[in-house]
C-alpha cells in the first residue's frame, strides 16, 4: 500500500522560525532527512552537523550560553549515545533545548519491534523529560509547545518525529 | 615538559576578552583553573559530559564570532570526543583555540594511559581533520615566546602542549570542589559575553 506524506519539511522550518531558533544542530538521519535541503537553503537558520550525538547537547550549550536558540535534531538512537551530555550539560545545567528526535521504528498500526522505538519513552521518563508527538502537519505547532515550556521550566523537551514520509 | 599550571597562566596572561572553556581536570583546585586565572568571570569549566568541553567551546565560538574562545583540552578528553576535530573543522570558527594538554594519562582517575599514548599525534590529527593551524610545544619558554603568533593565526588552532602529568587518585565525592558551580559560570559567563 502506497504510504501518504503526511508531515512536510515547511510546517517544522515554519515553527523553528516562529519560535526564533537560530540553529540546527544536528546528525542526519532517514526520519527526518526530508528537512536537509530546505534547511540548507534557508539564511535565518544556521545548520550544524555533528560527527556523533553526543556533540549536539555540548554545541547547543556553548550556543545557549552565547546568547543564541539552538534546536537539536536526531534520531532516537542518538539519545541512547548521548546519556552524559543531556545529562550533564541538559538536565544539570538547565539548558531549556528543544529535541527534535527522529523516532525510528516507531509505528502505531502495527506491532513495535525496533529496541529503538521500544526503549526511547521510557528513557524520556526516566530522565523527567517530557515529550510531543508529531506525525502531521497539524501536529507541528507542538514544537511551539516544547519550546514554550523548555523556557517556562528551563529543562529539555523531546519531540518525537513519527514519521519519515513528507518530502 | 610544561607543566599545567604554567600553561595555564602564560595562556591567561595573553587572553583579553576571550573566554576561556575547560574540560574536566582543568577544574582541580589545586592544578587547574581556579588556581590561575584572572577573569574568572569569563572561565567555563565544563564538567557536566565527559569530553565535550570542545564542543561547548565550539557553540560558544559559533555564537560570538567577534570573541575569542579557548578550550583547554585534555588528551583523554579529546579521544573521547575525537569526532569534534571534524566538527570544528567543518564549522571553520576563526575565533576559536583549541589547546590540549597532552600527557599520555587519564590524570584525574590515578594515571592510566590513554588508547595510544605516545602513538598519536594531535597536531597531526588536527591539520588532517582541516583545522586552519596547530602548534605543538613542551617547553614552557617557548609556549611563552611564541604564543602571540599562535593567537594572531585565525582559528580554529589547535595547540598541542607537552605536559607533565599531574595524577589525582581521590574518588570524586571526596576531592575538594570549587564554590563556583557550572550553572553559576554559565550564568557569570553568559552575562559577560552578551554585554
Amino acid at each position: 500500500m502506497e504510504r501518504v506524506a503526511v508531515l512536510h519539511p515547511s510546517s517544522i522550518i515554519a515553527e523553528l522560525k516562529r519560535n526564533n531558533f537560530t540553529h540546527v544542530v544536528w546528525l542526519p538521519d532517514s526520519e527526518t532527512n526530508f528537512m536537509y535541503h530546505q534547511l540548507t537553503a534557508d539564511p535565518d537558520v544556521t545548520l550544524v552537523p555533528v560527527c556523533r550525538e553526543g556533540e549536539t547537547m555540548a554545541i547547543a550549550a556553548g550556543l545557549w550560553v552565547g546568547g543564541k536558540k539552538p534546536v537539536a535534531l536526531i534520531q532516537n538512537t542518538g539519545i541512547f549515545e548521548s546519556g552524559d551530555s543531556i545529562r550533564g550539560l541538559g538536565l544539570d545545567v538547565n539548558q531549556p533545548l528543544v529535541m527534535l528526535v527522529g523516532y525510528r521504528g516507531w509505528d502505531k498500526h502495527g506491532i513495535t519491534t525496533d529496541s529503538a522505538a521500544r526503549f526511547i519513552e521510557h528513557i524520556l521518563h526516566a530522565w523527567g523529560i517530557n515529550y510531543y508527538l508529531v506525525e502531521t502537519d497539524e501536529h507541528a505547532p507542538r514544537i511551539s509547545m516544547a519550546a514554550e515550556e523548555a523556557e517556562r521550566t528551563s529543562k529539555p523537551v523531546a519531540v518525537l518525529i513519527g514519521t519519515e514520509f513528507g518530502a | 615538559m610544561i607543566k599545567n599550571v604554567d600553561a595555564v597562566r602564560i595562556i591567561d596572561e595573553h587572553r583579553g576578552e576571550a573566554v576561556i572553556v575547560t574540560t574536566m581536570g582543568a577544574g582541580n583546585q589545586s592544578f587547574g583553573l581556579p588556581a590561575v586565572t584572572h577573569r574568572q568571570e569569563l572561565d567555563l569549566p565544563v564538567a557536566g559530559a565527559m569530553g565535550k568541553a570542545s564542543s561547548v567551546a565550539l557553540g560558544l565560538a559559533l555564537a560570538v564570532p567577534d570573541r575569542k574562545v579557548f578550550v583547554l583540552d585534555g588528551d583523554g578528553s579529546l579521544v573521547m570526543n575525537l569526532g569534534t576535530l571534524t566538527t570544528i573543522s567543518n564549522m571553520a570558527p576563526e575565533n576559536l583555540y583549541h589547546f590540549v594538554f597532552e600527557n599520555g594519562v587519564y590524570a584525574v582517575t590515578g594515571g592510566q594511559p590513554i588508547p595510544a599514548a605516545g602513538k598519536l599525534s594531535f597536531q597531526g590529527m588536527a591539520m588532517e581533520a582541516g583545522y586552519a593551524a596547530s602548534f605543538e610545544f613542551d617547553d614552557t619558554e617557548e609556549l611563552a615566546t611564541n604564543i602571540d603568533s599562535v593567537l594572531k593565526e585565525k582559528g580554529p588552532v589547535l595547540v598541542c602542549l607537552r605536559t607533565a602529568p599531574e595524577i589525582e587518585n581521590t574518588p570524586v565525592q571526596f576531592r575538594e570542589k570549587t564554590s563556583r558551580t557550572m550553572r553559576m559560570a554559565i550564568e557569570e559567563v553568559s552575562t559577560a559575553v552578551r554585554a
